[in-house]
Formats: structure tokens, sequence, C-alpha cells
């Protein structure tokens, strides 16, 4: 059994795990145009501004795309079938996590959703909005 | 149509497909290199400009370099995945044209099915972009095309059946393609009974894992004039990308093969109406679909109704991915070069029973990363 993946912060993202590791989601919000930004930067990729800063998120968002696995990579074979999905926030970004509390086949595109921080590592999963 | 003829392919050859053990990559390319040069005539000594991705080390046109005694005036071993190569054919255009080099020599090998070296996931630190995505099991590329495929199907209805179609119909290229490492013919039942992988994508809607490499060599007009084989001249290509990750495609159901495509059929002065024959790197069924809609092909969500009816199967109205395409005929890895070798082959008129009729346009589409990088050629024969 290898090492199963777990993230690395570093400099810039180091909030959005600290925020993880309290049970929030923050994201990064452009002090030059105001639109959000993820996965966090040093840099705006819409105005090029080099002051972001954090914003706890609504935790709200909606399903974008999901792909239930059948054929996972190693460290992650006792758990199929699950679901990973990109949510797409009410902020308008988009990341990518699993779901979690929900049977894979009654998981549709644009069901609402909400962050739901768990595991090990700790990491900003999903569960649909009851 | 544009009427420039700057440069030409003028060899193409592959290597041993399959399962090749105990042949190296180096090997594979190495023979191929050897094969396409015969093919055109011309030397290991003419080359001037040498490029390669994906092969062994950090610099892999540094390693062919090395072990075929090349010493280039122009070196690229830029990778952008699996169209790369694609990428490579444009660059050794401006290259020509510039008068950096006049003979350049693509090459691609691997043996990733003998050394069972394909992996879904990487394990322990991710970082970067990685710490976002690479936490959640999701198989990759695989996982990555199906996420798009689930976004396709939510938005314009397209079904697993339309998916299948296509597979189907590749197979049944491959079955006229005596190289082809899947030749059996399936049907559409077949795919939809194939274990899931990733859903919405069965095992069907995946490329093969085998053995192989490419060779292309491309040439200067002023060279192309007395070769043995016709030329194939370079009328049109475009390149880009607009994400590495799949959590940052900006639009799910658009590739960059919309901004490489455009560019390429702008500098062809042709439009999709005018290819005869279509290869496109279909790593999946639903990557076939994506880029066929970005191409401009067929409009916007149109693309399940465009693969229906076995409509660019032998004999169909739109000929695609005829020598069986990463589906059915080889996948080393990273397919892009093959989609030139075959279109190159077809406007020869070199393809036998799975010959297009009279093709005078080809179009070659490579697609890289998790829908991440496109590169377009449209070429052309006298």
């Amino acid at each position: 059994m290898t090492e199963r993946a777990y993230p690395v912060p570093d400099a810039v993202t180091q909030p959005f795990w600290d925020g993880v590791a309290e049970g929030v989601l923050r994201i990064q919000r452009c002090d030059g145009c105001g639109r959000h930004v993820f996965y966090p930067r040093a840099v705006c990729p819409f105005c090029m501004g080099a002051v972001l800063s954090w914003v706890e998120a609504s935790g709200r968002g909606r399903v974008h795309a999901f792909t239930v696995v059948h054929r996972a990579p190693a460290d992650y074979r006792d758990e199929v079938p699950y679901v990973v999905a990109l949510v797409e926030l009410d902020e308008g970004v988009r990341l990518m996590t699993r779901l979690v509390d929900v049977e894979p086949s009654a998981v549709a595109v644009d069901q609402p959703v909400e962050v739901a921080i768990q595991g090990e590592p700790r990491l900003p999963y999903f569960r649909p909005v009851p | 149509m544009n009427p420039e003829r700057v440069a030409a392919i003028a060899g193409v050859a592959e290597s041993d497909l399959g399962e090749v053990a105990p042949k190296t990559a180096m090997q594979l390319q190495a023979e191929a290199a050897r094969e396409a040069l015969t093919e055109a005539g011309l030397t290991l000594g003419d080359v001037d400009g040498l490029f390669s991705a994906g092969g062994d080390g950090f610099a892999p046109s540094m390693a062919v370099g090395e072990y075929l005694g090349i010493r280039p005036r122009y070196t690229d071993s830029t990778n952008i995945g699996g169209s790369s190569f694609v990428l490579h054919a444009g660059h050794a255009y401006q290259a020509i044209q510039t008068g950096t080099c006049d003979v350049a020599l693509i090459t691609y090998g691997s043996t990733q099915r003998s050394q069972a070296s394909r992996t879904l996931g990487r394990a322990g630190g991710m970082r970067g972009s990685a710490q976002f995505e690479g936490v959640w099991g999701l198989p990759l590329p695989v996982g990555a095309y199906a996420l798009a495929a689930s976004r396709h199907m939510h938005e314009y209805g397209t079904t697993s059946e339309q998916l299948a179609e296509l597979a189907v119909a590749t197979r049944r290229w491959a079955s006229l393609n005596p190289k082809a490492f899947m030749r059996d013919p399936i049907t559409v039942d077949d795919v939809l009974a194939s274990r899931w992988i990733a859903e919405p994508l069965h095992l069907l809607d995946c490329c093969l894992v085998t053995d192989g490499g490419g060779a292309v060599v491309i040439v200067s007009a002023e060279r192309a004039r007395d070769l043995p084989k016709p030329p194939v001249w370079i009328l049109g290509h475009g390149e880009s990308h607009t994400h590495l990750g799949i959590s940052s495609m900006p639009d799910l159901t658009t590739t960059p093969a919309e901004h490489s495509g455009r560019a390429a059929f702008a500098m062809a002065g042709l439009t999709p109406a005018d290819v005869d024959v279509t290869e496109l790197y279909d790593s999946f069924t639903i990557t076939v679909l994506l880029t066929l809609e970005a191409l401009g092909f067929c409009g916007r969500g149109e693309s399940g109704a465009f693969v229906s009816g076995q409509r660019t199967a032998p004999g169909g109205e739109f000929p695609l991915n005829t020598n069986g395409g990463g589906l059915s005929y080889c996948h080393p890895g990273m397919y892009g070069i093959f989609t030139m070798i075959e279109a190159t082959r077809q406007l020869r008129g070199e393809c036998g029973e799975r010959q297009v009729p009279g093709a005078r346009v080809a179009l070659a589409n490579g697609t890289g990363g998790v829908l991440s990088s496109a590169a377009t050629l449209v070429l052309g024969r006298d």
C-alpha cells in the first residue's frame, strides 16, 4: 500500500487549508476586480491584481458535473463506487470534491449541495442539501 | 485554398505496435525514424530539426538526438500531452518557413503495455493545483473525461448509445486495418454491457493501452520536389490550451480545438465542409464528440446525432478515424502522432481496404491532458 494522496499547502494556499482544519470553506476574492478566485493564487487571473483577500464561502453550490468511479486508483479501490464531482459554488467558482451521504444513483447534475468537511486527510467534501 | 506551399509531410511510419517486449521505447522511435526517413528518401544526416515528447527523460528530443546521432539546428521537446506531435508539425512548418530547418523529424515511442506502467492516480503529497484535485480519487485521465461527458449529457441530452455508436464505427474501421490491435466487430449493446470504468464511460468507451511508436518527416517545399512519395502539404495549423486540471476547464463541453481548428482552417482558407477524411484523437468516445463540435463539423450539442446511424463508419458520410483510432488500433499513451500518419496515408491513397476514395483534404487533431490542449493540422495533396 502506498501513501494515500494528501494536500501539501504552500504560502498562498495555507489559509484555505487552515480554514478546512477549522471547519470553514474559505476562498479568495480579488480586491482589484471583485471576482472570486479558486484555486488560490498570488495573482488574479482576471485582472492581474496582486491583492486577493480571503472570504468565507457560503459553502453552498450545485453539482456541475459528476462521475461514479468504478475503476479507482490503487489507494481508493476499497471505496468504489464513489462519486467525484465538480461543484460550482454560489460565488461562481468551481472545485473538485467527493459527494457523501448520497447513493451514487441518486446524484444529478444541478443538484444543490453543501460543504461537509471531514475525513483523514481532512477535506471539503460535499453532500446534498437536505 | 491557401496556395502557399511551405512544408510537406514526406515520410511516415509506425514502429511495431501492440506488445513489443523486449523492445524499448527508444528502439521503437529509432526504428520508426529509420523507416520514415527511408520512405522520404532521406538519411539521418539530412535531419536538422528534431521534435519529440513524452519519451525517455526530461528532454526527449535530446535523448533521440543522442541515440540517432542528430545535431539539430532546431529542437523542440514541447509536451502538452498527446497533442504534442501535431503541435510539433506546426512548429516544424514555422521553422521551415523561416529557414531555421529543412528536414524535421518527429518521433514518439512507448512501452506502457509491456511495462504495465499505466496508473490511474498518484500517491503521497500533492502540490500546486494538484493539492485541490489529486486528493479525491478521480482516476486519470478517464475520470476527467467522464465529468465532461456527464455535463454534455446534461446540457444536450447526449446518450450512452450515441457514444457507443462512435466506438462501434471505429472498430469497423479497425477491422479493415491489419495493424489494428482489436479487430473483432462490436455492437452498441456490447459497449453498453461492458463494465463501468467511470460513469458515464464504459470500458469500450475507453482507448486501448498498447505499446507503439511512430515517426513523421516534414520537409521544405524545395526538398519536397524530388521525393519518392507525393508530398502531403501542411495547409494550416493551430494550437491552444485552456487549462491543466479538469476543474479549471472554462466550459466542460468546449475543447481548445475550437481555437486550434479555427486557426488551422483560416490559414488553409478552407472550412470543415472541405475535409474529406478526419483523424481525431479518440482517447475516449466523448473526446471525439466534443472535438467534432469544437472544430465546427457540427453545431454545439449536435455531435451525438452526428455520429449516430454509423455515419462515421466505413462507407458512411463522414469517414472518421479510418485506422481504427486509439479505441481499436493502438494507443501507446500519447496518440497524436498517429492521426498525422493515417491522414498522410489517406491522402496518398495507400490505405487499401480502408481507403477513402479520392481524399484530397484531411484533418488531424490531437487532444492532450484532460481536454486541456489541442493541435490541429489541415493537410492536402497536389
